[in-house]
């Protein structure tokens, strides 16, 4: 572990998604220095995971940023130890980031909900089985249910067919009704029909049923079937794997750490992407989860405006609020159904880190009040899997985060330097 | 064709291609990532680095979030107990 040389950037961009790499190459190519920051082996985010072919959208993007002279670091953000200068902890040290100004494309991730079973191996979020796949898991000839709520189960399933997987059926808990809606507004925007018309040729013959979601997975030491509701009827289905995920939730831990002002969940933002917080913009997921679309020119008009360049990053106006509109619509369509609530049984674990169970979570008061009796949310993932779940199922609102924003090593907050042999320590889980 | 990445998992030998994460490694050794504080065998769930459910040990160093970790050769990987 040692402490690489402090960096100096005109604008620090934290998150390497299709938003943060908008921004960065805006600001650059706008002769700012500028660096992004980010946790995963390559840019790109989750939606361009594992490479990309060429002349594709995702290819554009990544040689423009590398040609923009925009440098690229491997590491995660957990600390501000002062103004305008972050730290991030990598494999092999420690960043020092300074900054004039920062933009935050911290992105999002998917929302899980409790059910019996849910916790089984082989039970994954939708994406994060996406994930996997991309990343080499071997998935040619499995039967893969894809469960859940959003736009990502179809994009999900249609990449898993096209891989080999088999997908006995596609379950979404919004009604037909709530999704004709939405297929009117797609008919307003006719690039997100093409995709739609793309998908529904990949997955021509895939059972698809709206009104239904997983009431358990069942299997001895990973799942082995999954029983769905199916418009009120239970349905058993063998499978290798299911992917189950309820719509995303913007990651906004590193927001509310710098004190960035919150409405519904989401970063508050003004035209120009700027924040509430000085010299700190946000652009993507965390001010509203709106798609590939909307990161993008989020991204464009935050990087133009650290950049100065006010009257380019205008012109980007109307095109974002089209797409913001779109964005709406996926919020309406996609709300999550009261039933849901009662999925959980008493025995059934709701915090995974801390194995802390619903019959335990339901007498308590509130977050804080869980987090201080069970140990709910006080796990690795810091409350960031049962959080959104309790969010849903009892209404509890999260309480206010605390650095270190995700685990490190303790040398990390220390800031020691040099060679050190201390074991890795997960701050806010205690038990190591 | 891509190169190949030899190394353990829980003591057995494992060859993968060069790319694959070591939370996909520890799926094809069909191996539990970690063992949950009530005796659970739990994997991966999130993909993407937030969960931490497929944390492991990697050359004797715990709590590694295997998804976000590429393979390479030799190293040694080992379920979280």
């Amino acid at each position: 572990m040692s402490r690489h040389p402090r960096q100096q950037f005109d604008v620090l961009v934290v998150g390497g998604g299709p938003a943060g790499m908008a921004a960065a190459v805006r600001a650059a190519e706008s002769g700012r220095r500028v660096g992004i920051i980010d946790d995963n082996p390559a840019v790109g985010g989750q939606i361009w995971r594992g490479g990309s072919e060429a002349g594709s959208e995702a290819s554009k993007w990544i040689e423009r940023l590398q040609s923009s002279g925009a440098g690229v670091l491997r590491g995660r953000v957990f600390q501000q130890p002062g103004l305008r200068i972050l730290l991030a902890e990598s494999d092999d040290g420690i960043w020092e980031l300074a900054f004039e100004k920062l933009i935050l494309a911290t992105g999002a991730r998917e929302r899980f909900l409790p059910f019996p079973g849910w916790t089984l191996p082989n039970v994954m979020g939708v994406g994060g089985l996406q994930a996997m796949a991309k990343s080499g898991l071997p998935i040619r000839g499995e039967r893969i249910v894809v469960a859940g709520t959003g736009p990502l189960l179809l994009a999900a399933a249609a990449y898993l067919r096209q891989h080999g997987a088999t997908i006995p059926i596609i379950c979404e808990q919004a009604s037909w009704g709530n999704l004709a809606r939405f297929s009117t507004v797609l008919l307003a925007q006719p690039d997100k029909i093409f995709q739609g018309l793309g998908l529904k040729g990949q997955l021509a013959g895939t059972r698809f049923s709206a009104s239904s979601w997983p009431i358990a997975a069942d299997g001895r030491t990973a799942v082995e079937s999954v029983t769905i509701s199916r418009r009120g009827k239970p349905e058993t289905i063998p499978c290798d794997y299911l992917a189950c995920g309820f719509h995303l939730v913007p990651n906004i831990e590193l927001p509310l750490l710098l004190g960035c002002q919150i409405q519904n969940g989401c970063v508050r933002v003004d035209d120009f992407q700027k924040a509430s917080v000085a010299e700190v913009f946000c652009a993507g997921e965390p001010t509203g989860i709106g798609g590939l679309e909307l990161s993008l020119v989020e991204g464009e008009i935050a990087g133009l405006a650290t950049a100065g360049r006010i009257a380019e990053a205008s012109k980007l106006f109307s095109k974002r609020e089209k797409l913001r509109r779109f964005a709406r619509s996926l919020d309406r369509t996609f709300r999550l159904r009261s039933e849901l609530r009662s999925l959980p049984q008493p025995e059934t674990i709701v915090c995974r880190c801390e194995d802390v169970r619903y019959s335990r979570l339901r007498e308590q008061p509130g977050w804080r009040a869980a987090k201080l009796q069970t140990r709910c949310g006080m796990g690795p993932c810091q409350g960031r899997i049962c959080g959104p779940a309790t969010e849903f199922l009892f209404d509890w609102k999260p309480d206010s985060v605390r650095p270190p924003i995700f685990p490190v090593r303790v040398e990390s907050l220390s800031g020691l330097t040099g060679d050190s042999n201390l074991e890795l320590c997960e701050i806010t889980g205690g038990r190591s | 064709m891509r190169s190949q990445i030899t190394m353990t998992v829980n003591g057995a030998p494992i060859v993968v291609p060069s790319g694959t994460t070591v939370a996909v490694a520890m799926a094809i050794a069909g191996q539990t990532s970690r063992t949950s504080i009530s005796g659970e065998p739990r994997g991966p769930v999130c993909g993407m680095g937030i969960c931490f459910e497929c944390r492991v040990v990697i050359d004797g160093k715990p709590h590694r979030p295997g998804c976000q970790i590429l393979c390479e050769q030799g190293m040694d990987v080992n379920t979280d107990e």
